[in-house]
């Protein structure tokens, strides 16, 4: 009998694992199924790398929306991959435990804020003073790029200093025996032998750019045009889903899943190179 | 013991994840245009309120939406702020209202008359800054509506002329949101439904079109040009409760409500 409840219960939680991951294969399928027929019908070239956006006129190319993407996340990365970086090597290793319990929580809220309020805030707050100062409508790639490269903090921070953490002691003591400085053990010690772990988490961190939409739409200005400037708006993958998924019928529709799937693709790559990155640890 | 706690929990949770796929018990579904949606709102509250009056059940999604749903059933009545396009023209439609569309602008602005073509001009990008149209010297930041929106598509019918919208062109996907970034920009213009334009906490400025002035009085009398119709579309010619609560929009009580709004009265009213 106590055989059969550990085998009924280890069924259960077997059969509700597994429907996660078949809500993975139901998503993914369904993107494909809805958005190749799409690009079989304009052809891939048209679609990745047409300039111009225009459902209505039956026009259907991508290309500003990827650069827009790429433009946005880079911006992104500016900004926030080198706040979060110093942010984690203080926390792991200058950082009094004191510090460290005010800012670890701290950083987790910043997690937990919903996205719409980050853009909610981006537009009274950042996209006024690009306007004011800077010039331009205000909303567009500037407003965008600071708004995400705050959203990226609690991700790059906590697996890098996740990871800087999990290194041996012995690393450190023996460069502190040998005589290096604090600063010098971090800088020729510790963050060489954490690297696999903050590229990962640099790469997870731009996948959570990428992959942001609501806070987007409404600082970044969604016009589906290339750029002149880092103050010009422009649209990205997902923005271009999120704006036009409410209206789109017929081949509109079929265009916006097709987005999807470069978008999923794009994440994809990120995420595979950043567990590639995560494995290749040499300890 | 556990495991058999466990097993509980999770059938538990089973039965729980089944009962939320229970069946809407509102009588009529209403769903479509965003620029429809909050009058539909308005009106199914008031119906309620009616003696005889039932839930109506009021979703967004936009017209296009809307349509479909009708098409498929999941509707009873769509909403749509565009007019229909061919291949949707066996569906029964029924103008309930007409609603100016305004141009708006900051209230710093100095421009406060433009012509259709003026504003052709300054959408297509061939006009670009404010001194050319008799405001002061900056650039106009053009602000529009997504791909697929019924505001947009009765702007484009109503004053593009074959001409296309910018690419460059700001888009947000809400009259809501065009009028915020308006009201917080000097040198942006922007086209939002005539009875949107003094619902804000900031003020935006809706200007004169070839001198007539934005009112719901000139769109009735027709001197003012921008205006849209406002359709509920059902499959077929309406029956039983919907066809009552579209009696009740089309009554003198119900077009109340929407000229209280902003809105002009339907062909039908």
């Amino acid at each position: 009998m106590r055989k059969f409840k550990e085998n009924l219960s280890g069924r259960i939680f077997f059969i509700l694992a597994l429907s996660s991951i078949s809500a993975l294969a139901l998503i993914t399928v369904f993107i494909f199924i809805k958005g190749v027929p799409f690009i079989a019908e304009v052809g891939l070239f048209n679609f990745l790398f047409g300039s111009s956006w225009a459902p209505d006129h039956g026009e259907y190319g991508i290309l500003p929306m990827i650069a827009g993407t790429f433009i946005v996340t880079f911006g992104a990365a500016l900004i926030g991959i080198p706040i979060a970086l110093c942010c984690a090597v203080f926390l792991a290793e200058i950082a009094p435990a004191w510090l460290r319990n005010l800012f670890r929580p701290a950083i987790q809220l910043l997690a937990g804020i919903p996205s719409v309020v980050y853009g909610f805030w981006g537009l009274v707050f950042i996209v006024p003073f690009i306007m004011n100062h800077f010039g331009g409508p205000g909303v567009g790639i500037l407003a965008a790029s600071i708004i995400l490269g705050i959203m990226i903090l609690p991700t790059v921070i906590s697996i890098s200093e996740v990871s800087i953490l999990a290194l041996p002691r012995q690393y450190k003591e023996g460069a502190l025996a040998l005589g290096l400085t604090h600063w010098q053990t971090i800088r020729s010690v510790i963050l060489p032998s954490a690297k696999s772990g903050i590229v990962a988490a640099v790469i997870l961190g731009i996948g959570r750019a990428v992959g942001e939409t609501m806070a987007v739409i409404m600082i970044v200005g969604n016009a589906p045009a290339m750029p002149r400037s880092i103050l010009d708006p422009v649209r990205t993958l997902t923005t271009n889903i999120g704006l036009e998924m409410n209206y789109a019928s017929g081949l509109h529709e079929k265009a916006l899943f097709a987005t999807g799937i470069v978008l999923f693709i794009i994440i994809m790559i990120l995420n595979a190179s950043a567990q590639y990155f995560t494995r290749k640890r040499s300890f | 013991m556990r495991s058999k706690r466990l097993t509980i929990l999770s059938a538990a949770l089973i039965m729980l994840l089944s009962a939320c796929g229970r069946e809407n018990s509102a009588s009529v579904i209403i769903a479509g245009s965003t620029s429809v949606h909050p009058y539909a709102e308005l009106l199914a509250e008031e119906y309620y309120r009616l003696p005889h009056g039932m839930m109506v059940d009021v979703q967004g999604g936009g017209s296009s939406a809307g349509i479909m749903q009708v098409e498929n059933g999941i509707a009873d009545i769509g909403m749509s702020s565009r007019s229909l396009k061919e291949n949707e023209q066996h569906l029964w439609q029924i103008e309930i209202a007409k609603d100016g569309l305004a141009i708006i602008l900051h209230p710093s602005n100095s421009v406060d008359n433009l012509t259709k073509d003026q504003i052709r001009g300054i959408y297509a990008a061939e006009i670009t800054n404010w001194s050319q149209v008799g405001g002061a010297d900056k650039a106009i930041h053009i602000i529009a509506r997504e791909d697929g929106s019924g505001t947009r598509s009765a702007f484009e019918e109503l004053v593009m002329a074959g001409s296309r919208i910018t690419p460059r062109a700001i888009i947000q996907s809400s009259n809501g949101a065009v009028r915020q970034l308006v009201s917080g920009n000097p040198s942006s213009i922007g086209f939002i439904s005539l009875g949107m334009v003094d619902e804000g906490e900031k003020p935006v400025k809706a200007i004169a079109i070839e001198g007539a002035a934005a009112t719901a009085e000139n769109v009735a009398n027709g001197s003012y040009g921008l205006f849209r119709s406002f359709l509920f579309v059902t499959k077929a010619e309406p029956e039983g409760s919907v066809k009552e609560f579209i009696d009740y929009v089309l009554s003198p009580d119900g077009q109340r409500h929407l000229l209280h709004e902003g809105l002009i009265g339907g062909a039908a009213g």
